[in-house]
């Protein structure tokens, strides 16, 4: 969207191009306005520093372009004038205003036209980061054409409604304008079959079938699951092969995947073929892990989103970084508030946590630790995150016999547990149709109620065994939806007594009472 | 229950007067244990612990009205028994200073029960290690589930966990505490001495309310290895408070037992110890029952009866075993998914229990 208005002694002109804020793109309109008098370079419209700094970084681009920088008075507007801007992806914008104003290139095919890019001094157009949100705003704003650096056109061109150029230089962009040059087309940088990347598979995991089928169930429901068991035993190993056994992501997810960790500035630029897995350390503070900080950045959890989230040592995190994972373990989002903002950011991932038995972390027999140290230990593993995990399984070392023996390698692949998952994940859509929730780990409690029928058999044995075994009215929600994706993953409506039986031996409740 | 005589009463609430003294008489000594102090008839008590201040406890002894506190103690619900009574615990009275009046708060059937079946005392470290904790664990519910009544100390550690498993069996659970047997010491312990008191028996010398003192706790390890027929050491390092009651035990001619440690565990070396001077080797259930009643007179509860189902009854065989899921499931020939429905379907049916740490055993009851 261009104006070009020949007023008396100035001219002004109107650029659009696309910011971030948070995930999402906003559009920003670059207002330039050159007229006779001191020559002076102004920007207002609450630029921070990055930005400001873009008036040196335009003025030597377009002089190193063998392009004119005028000797005049220049005022360049980044409207709407209350949002803060940040970044330097406005230097394009900015260089492109000052050329339109200075009569330097026609401003007629930057019509319906956005762009965004960062500018090196010698005229280079630099990659940015989030250019997959620039082309999501761009088309929902209705533009036909985005012109961003040639080094994400590629990410950018996965929207398709939107014609991507990808420009190398300030002088390719002025050729462009001029009509002496065209960008080549761009190729959408879908994920490319590599045939050397050797994706991780649940068949190099030599036994730990019991923790495979507890990896399965969480696959196929969307639960979150805690590994208990010593260094060594493979926790990490079985963690790290939970997204090659969850469907794979369908384009919509990819893209959600990709614009997240395009705005992170990590992934490689290409959509997103696996779903992600996130470990942080456990020192992150609470604002790595949901996001957060002065100019918001997405946390762990939201780079974790459609993927898996795996805090290892649970106990050893920080209780305000593991409480902070309240809310977006139930709404599937996080909201940081910064200034006057609110921000949002997706995060619906599967947590998965590892722990070990005590504080020492040695056998059962070898442990020295007190009851006093395992109190504290155990009282780590309680709170919000706690409350909703579903499975707790026990990962023993597998002993060295088995590692070794050709025998014992295992039967079943990744392959062939994703596709259980997927048909139990399909079973699942179906009777969760018109409800928020895209899983059995998603539902609530009532959701759990109404879509979870019992056998009135089997839900008296539940109550019978009350004072015997520890159940909470979460507890017992919990119970449920696990034995719903057991039973899912065999292919049947009915709950049975063996699904409820498993379930029940995956249960959390009442280990705070039994550490005491 | 309210059964105390004036003298008993007027006697036992002068210790209380007086406690703050004895502790820092003790501490000039250096000492620990009040040796026979408590035993000293009035006047040589006032003489030998009120020292400059035994105009102001003359006083307090002139204004002492026993049927007032007999009134306050009534209307805290607290029990009270002198040694005149015929609800005080018979055998405590073989110490050579038995508690002039026994303060409790719960229930006092559980007197009764004292009275109709040997109690045994749970005693060790509150450092305790974890496989003291479950030996405890699996003692107290054992004994609980047998009808024995269960002492012990609501210390951390052994104590808590002791009587955790008593209340958990079932049983009838006594609490010795250092200080009045209204006040929840430790603190961390408060739910647990709630519920000690609502299915037994908290018992004190000091009276409701009083604060706990450093003499107080060896002078309540004497009331534990008093009323009991038997004294089990679980798990003790050296030197421990726990040897002290054993020590008590053993001066009062009661069987005094301990369970076995390993040899390089600082926390086993009380124990180990105890059973190289002749203390009785505690294994199980079984043995402290062996040597309260007679070998094989009586058993603890039979574990229910197991389901005919061939793969249940090999899942618990092999549960007691190992705590790995795999190991049952090669052990049962079964997959992993299969055993799991197992553990999940005995545990509701009541024969097995999830051990905290991983696992499964056998039930008591």
């Amino acid at each position: 969207m261009t104006r070009l208005r020949l007023a008396w002694l100035g001219v002004l002109a109107a650029i659009t191009t696309f910011t971030l804020e948070g995930i999402h793109s906003h559009e920003v309109t670059v207002e330039v306005d050159v007229r006779r008098g001191l020559p002076t370079f102004t920007l207002v419209g609450l630029p921070d520093r990055a930005v400001r700094e873009s008036r040196e970084r335009v003025r030597a681009a377009l002089l190193n372009s063998e392009l004119d920088f005028p000797q005049q008075r220049i005022t360049v507007n980044l409207a709407p004038a209350h949002v803060r801007k940040a970044g330097p992806g406005f230097d394009l914008g900015i260089a492109v205003g000052v050329l339109v104003a200075t009569c330097q290139v026609p401003a007629d095919r930057l019509d319906d036209c956005a762009l965004a890019g960062e500018l090196s001094l010698s005229g280079e157009i630099r990659p940015i980061r989030g250019a997959l949100a620039a082309a999501i705003g761009a088309s929902a704003a209705g533009y036909r054409r985005l012109l961003v650096p040639v080094a994400n056109a590629p990410e950018a061109a996965l929207v398709s409604d939107v014609e991507v150029g990808g420009i190398p230089s300030l002088a390719r962009l002025s050729d462009l304008l001029h009509e002496r040059w065209e960008p080549e087309p761009v190729e959408p940088a879908l994920p490319v079959a590599d045939p050397d990347a050797r994706t991780l598979d649940l068949a190099d995991v030599r036994g730990q079938e019991d923790a495979k089928r507890a990896l399965e169930i969480a696959a196929a429901g969307g639960h979150n699951l805690l590994m208990v068991g010593p260094p060594g035993a493979g926790k990490t190993m079985l963690a790290r092969r939970l997204p090659g056994i969850l469907p794979p992501p369908s384009f919509e997810e990819a893209l959600e995947i990709t614009q997240m960790h395009s705005v992170a500035g990590i992934g490689s630029g290409r959509l997103a073929a696996e779903r992600p897995f996130r470990a942080p350390h456990h020192t992150i503070s609470a604002q790595g892990l949901v996001g957060g900080g002065a100019r918001p950045m997405p946390g762990e959890i939201t780079l974790a989103h459609r993927g898996v989230l795996f805090l290892d040592e649970l106990p050893e995190f920080g209780r305000m970084a593991v409480d902070s994972l309240r809310q977006p373990l139930e709404e599937g989002r996080v909201e940081v508030t910064r200034g006057q903002r609110t921000l949002e950011f997706p995060a619906n991932a599967i947590v998965v946590a590892a722990c070990n038995r005590c504080p020492c972390a040695r056998g059962p027999d070898q442990c020295r630790c007190d009851a006093g140290q395992l109190a504290r230990y155990q009282r780590r593993l309680s709170g919000p995150l706690v409350d909703r995990i579903d499975l707790v399984c026990e990962v023993e070392p597998v002993p060295a016999v088995e590692l070794v023996d050709p025998e014992r390698a295992s039967a079943s692949g990744s392959a062939e547990a994703r596709a259980r998952v997927m048909a139990a994940r399909a079973r699942q859509r179906e009777r969760l149709r018109g409800t928020r929730a895209l899983c059995n780990g998603d539902m609530d409690g009532r959701l759990t109620r109404r879509l979870v029928p019992v056998d009135p058999v089997l839900a008296g044995r539940l109550i019978a065994a009350r004072g015997r075994i520890e159940l909470s009215g979460r507890g017992h929600d919990r119970v449920l939806r696990v034995a719903r994706t057991i039973a899912d993953l065999d292919d049947r409506d009915e709950i049975e007594s063996r699904d409820l039986d498993e379930a029940l031996s995956y249960r959390m409740d009442g280990w705070e009472q039994m550490a005491a | 229950m309210i059964d105390a005589c004036d003298s008993c009463l007027r006697r036992s609430f002068l210790i209380a007067h007086l406690a703050p003294r004895i502790a820092g008489l003790l501490a000039e000594r250096r000492e620990r244990r009040v040796g026979g102090l408590l035993s000293l008839p009035e006047d040589e008590l006032l003489a030998a612990a009120a020292g400059r201040r035994v105009r102001r406890a003359l006083a307090y002894l002139d204004s002492f009205d026993a049927d007032a506190r007999r009134d306050e103690l009534a209307r805290g619900r607290s029990i009270a028994v002198c040694r005149h009574s015929a609800a005080y615990p018979q055998p405590l009275l073989q110490l050579d200073d038995p508690p002039t009046v026994l303060f409790g708060a719960g229930r006092v059937e559980a007197l009764e029960a004292l009275r109709a079946e040997p109690a045994v005392a749970l005693v060790g470290s509150r450092r305790a290690s974890p496989y003291g904790t479950e030996v405890a664990y699996a003692l107290g519910r054992g004994l609980g589930a047998s009808g024995v009544p269960v002492v012990s100390g609501l210390a951390l550690g052994i104590d808590a966990t002791a009587h955790q498993g008593c209340l958990d069996g079932g049983g009838v659970p006594l609490a010795v505490l250092a200080c009045g047997p209204d006040v929840p010491y430790p603190r961390r312990h408060r739910s647990l001495h709630a519920r000690v008191r609502d299915a037994g028996l908290v018992l004190a010398e000091l009276p409701p309310g009083t604060e706990p003192f450093l003499w107080s706790f060896p002078a309540r390890n004497r009331i534990m290895a008093g009323l009991a027929r038997m004294t089990v050491v679980v798990e003790a390092a050296q030197p421990s408070g726990s040897l002290i009651t054993s020590d008590f035990a053993r001066d009062l001619g009661r069987s005094v037992a301990a369970v076995p440690g390993r040899v390089t565990s600082s926390l086993s070396r009380g124990t180990n110890e105890l059973l190289r001077d002749g203390a009785v080797p505690v294994t199980g259930t079984e043995d402290v029952l062996d040597e309260l009643f007679g070998v094989a007179v009586r058993r603890p509860p039979p574990a229910a009866p197991l389901p005919d189902d061939p793969l249940l009854r090999t899942v618990v065989e092999a549960a007691e075993v190992t705590s790995s899921v795999e190991a049952i499931a090669t052990a049962a020939g079964a997959t992993t998914a299969e055993v799991r429905a197992a553990l999940g379907r005995l545990e509701m049916d009541g024969h097995l229990v999830r051990r905290a740490f991983g696992g499964w055993e056998r039930a008591a009851r």
